[in-house]
């Protein structure tokens, strides 16, 4: 961005990568695919860089409200700085952060989380997911972020992306409002959990494999669920995907999918990912 | 004559004596911290028509929505009638309504017809209550003791109002056959019922009034039963949906005595307004970050304890709850009302909840200085909790219990700075580094390093 504002340009978009999005490894795939399709549409984006820091969303659902808003202020004097209008994130956190929270201390920005960004791009036509990998038929389950569904009410965004691919989208019995967390939310993600039955990532994968396999006696003994639903027969589970929209969502279904020993066998994805591998522009 | 003068001083006892409580109740709200929650009158009055008079948020489960739906019209239905009973009560008319003709013969057939659903509606909640084992969110260690029995007294005056209700009416409707005149109305049960009742005109007419007495006289004591029972919702659910918050769900506050506070820390040319002063201009205790106690919460979550049906949707949803963990947003909603009333003012059958030993708190012993924090709620209830906004979603009655939840956790934080180790290491990460990991700050941008390496070396150079 230093660079762009020394010529005196402007971005079109601002990419908020997030901590996770530049320090995780698993993640950073998601970023550079996302950039990758950027590149690919030819959008003028600009990324902070080394200026970027942590929004604060840890923080402050982790109640340190002190914390947050010296990260908050801090990103808004840099965001303000370079003039910044319109923001693009792959993170539901830093999205909700930035878009609600930021308002009210002095950072109003356009805000929005990258599968209503890669819905736009395929309504528009600029991004026609052919010419890659191939979809059609394969399972694929849409786990839903609380963060980007409850929190800001996008459940259909996501859904659409998938459709574009013409997989096989199936939808787990919890999902869009009543999706059920991964566990990581809350700053759950830097802690262990407290002493329970069982972690919640184990509980939300294991409703995601059912799902993909159509297993319908493991559906019914879902616990908090008091209706019932009819699921198709037996699938294999050799090469479904789930799908997700977020990086800590990514981490904690991986850890289940590998705790479930299905690695092997299901994928977690990102939207991004999917994206551009069937526009053929993940290298 | 005399009964209406009876009648009279009964109707003045029971809303005298159900003012009374709800002023405490009011009290109670108000001791909660200021929030300006005015405005948006057109916003607010759909959502009340939606989830409130709509039921809008039942219908996410249909069984208990239709049951819940049968009681909730049966209610609205059979007040009419009520308002029927008042006035010939006061003035010794009998059935005074009846000059509607047609009218009020469709408006007692269709009370008669719900009186009958809502006893079958009733009988199907509490076999949902008392099976074994009940529907699963009917238990829980928040629901032993009072708020269990509390279910079952308001399932069972339900049941006696109605029997008092069909009592009344087959009495009447066969004293008028008997003396060979046709009672106003239409009454599609009560006329099936007839057979069961001797045919004796001074007993009937003892029935009559019997039933008379018992209906109206069991609702102006259920009216002051209310303020202790989870029952209170019928009125509370109104102002509750009407106050809740109508930002999106992820918003949380911003702290404002923080905001001013980094604000000064980061530029020292700004002013921090001064503190608000006692009305006699002198200085107030400073307030705490979040809440340890119930005058730390906002008045709107106070009110939403008031409100909770304890109906135990939001426990259902709760991811941690569901995997074995101690948080029940149900609890911190009834734990709430309960430090109130404990507290401060309480309705005249007050009941604390009693809990079992898995709860893990600390059993209180010195009622004045224990606190909702650690008194009641755990700080392990309060670190469970992923902030994925099930609870708030699920709630019908739009209760929000994830604020209390943050509030309490900033209180653990900034006041006691008792967040589990693990937290602080994030802290500090976030503050030294910038990041919730210890990576290295110089490090955020090496994700592009190796991405445009083999096509566009110098794209990477785009930020
Ligand atoms: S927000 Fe917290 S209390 Fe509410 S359902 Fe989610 S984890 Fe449970
Ligand atoms: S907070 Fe809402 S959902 Fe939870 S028990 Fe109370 S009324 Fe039911």
């Amino acid at each position: 961005m230093a660079d762009l504002a020394a010529r005196n340009e402007s971005p079109e978009i601002l990419f908020w990568v997030g901590c996770a999005g530049a320090f995780d490894d698993r993640y950073k795939r998601v970023t550079r695919a996302f950039v990758r399709i950027l590149e690919h549409v030819g959008t003028k984006y600009a990324v902070l860089g080394l200026e970027e820091s942590c929004t604060g969303d840890p923080a402050k659902r982790a109640g340190n409200e002190f914390l947050f808003q010296m990260q908050a202020m801090t990103n808004i004097t840099t965001l303000n700085g370079y003039g910044i209008k319109k923001i693009v994130t792959a993170c539901p956190h830093c999205f909700n952060t930035i878009k609600n929270e930021y308002p009210a201390l002095g950072g109003d920005y356009e805000v929005i989380h990258h599968s209503t960004y890669l819905q736009q791009l395929i309504n528009e036509g600029k991004v026609g997911v052919t010419g890659g990998e191939s979809f059609k038929g394969r399972r694929i389950t849409f786990h839903d972020s609380c963060y980007l569904g409850r929190a800001n009410n996008i459940y259909e965004a996501p859904r659409d992306v998938l459709a574009a691919l013409d997989a096989d989208l199936v939808e787990m019995k919890r999902s869009r409002a009543n999706g059920l967390c991964c566990g990581a939310g809350g700053a759950q993600m830097w802690k262990e959990p407290e002493p329970g039955k069982k972690d919640i990532n184990i509980e939300r994968t294991e409703e995601a494999l059912a799902t993909l396999s159509g297993a319908a006696e493991a559906l019914a003994n879902l616990g908090g669920v008091e209706t019932e639903t009819s699921a198709p027969g037996p699938h294999d589970l050799q090469g479904s995907i789930i799908a997700v929209s977020c990086p800590f969502c990514m981490t904690m279904m991986s850890d289940g999918v590998k705790n479930k020993e299905q690695e092997s066998r299901v994928q977690v994805f990102d939207l991004a990912e999917l994206v551009a591998s069937a526009e053929g522009i993940n290298a | 004559m005399l009964q209406s003068i009876l009648f009279l001083l009964l109707l003045v006892a029971a809303f005298g004596f159900f003012a009374w409580q709800v002023r405490k109740i009011r009290a109670n709200i108000l001791v909660g911290r200021d929030r300006d929650m005015s405005g948006h009158a057109a916003e607010r009055f759909q959502k009340t028509l939606l989830v409130a008079f709509g039921q809008q948020k039942m219908f996410k489960r249909l069984t208990p929505a239709l049951l819940h739906l049968v009681v909730y019209v049966g209610f609205l239905v059979i007040n009419i009638e009520v308002l029927e009973i008042v006035v010939d009560g006061l003035f010794g008319t009998h059935r005074f309504l009846s000059f509607l003709g047609p009218v009020y013969s469709l408006l007692m057939a269709t009370n008669e017809v719900l009186g009958a659903l809502v006893i079958i509606a009733v009988a199907a909640f509490w076999w949902r209550r008392n099976r074994k084992p009940p529907v699963k969110r009917f238990t829980g260690v928040e629901l032993r003791a009072w708020p269990r029995l509390d279910a079952n007294i308001i399932l069972y005056v339900e049941v006696i109002l109605m029997v008092a209700l069909f009592t009344m009416n087959t009495s009447d409707l066969k004293l008028h056959q008997l003396r060979g005149e046709t009672l106003p109305g239409a009454f599609p049960i009560s006329s099936l019922l007839t057979g069961l009742l001797p045919a004796n005109a001074g007993a009937l007419h003892l029935l009559e009034r019997f039933g008379w007495w018992a209906h109206i006289t069991g609702i102006l004591l259920f009216l002051n039963y209310l303020p202790s029972s989870k029952h209170f919702h019928i009125i509370l659910a109104f102002p509750n949906v009407w106050y809740s918050r109508l930002v999106p769900q992820g918003q949380f506050s911003n702290v404002e005595s923080i905001t001013h506070e980094v604000k000064a820390m980061m530029d020292p040319s700004f002013v921090v307004p001064p503190a608000p002063t006692a009305p006699d201009g002198s200085a107030l205790a400073p307030t705490p970050f979040g809440a340890k106690d119930v005058e730390d919460l906002p008045w709107t979550n106070l009110l939403n304890a008031y409100s909770c049906t304890e109906c135990g949707r939001c426990t259902s949803v709760c991811p941690a709850n569901l995997t074995g963990k101690l948080l029940s947003p149900r609890k911190i909603i009834m734990d709430t009302r309960d430090r109130m009333e404990e507290k401060y003012n309480s309705p005249v059958i007050f009941r604390p909840n009693v809990y079992g030993a898995e709860a893990k708190h600390e059993p209180i012993t010195d009622l004045a200085n224990a606190t909702l924090l650690r008194g009641k709620v755990t700080p392990e209830e309060l670190w469970a909790c992923t902030t994925c906004n099930a609870c708030v979603e699920s709630c019908p009655v739009n209760i929000n219990p994830l604020e209390s939840i943050i509030e309490m956790r900033r209180f653990l934080v900034l006041e006691e700075s008792a967040a589990p180790n693990s937290l602080n290491v994030m802290f500090s990460n976030i503050e030294n580094n910038g990041a919730p990991w210890a990576f290295s700050p110089s490090d955020r941008f090496n994700w592009a390093d190796d991405l445009f390496a083999a096509e566009k070396p110098a794209k990477a150079a785009v930020a």
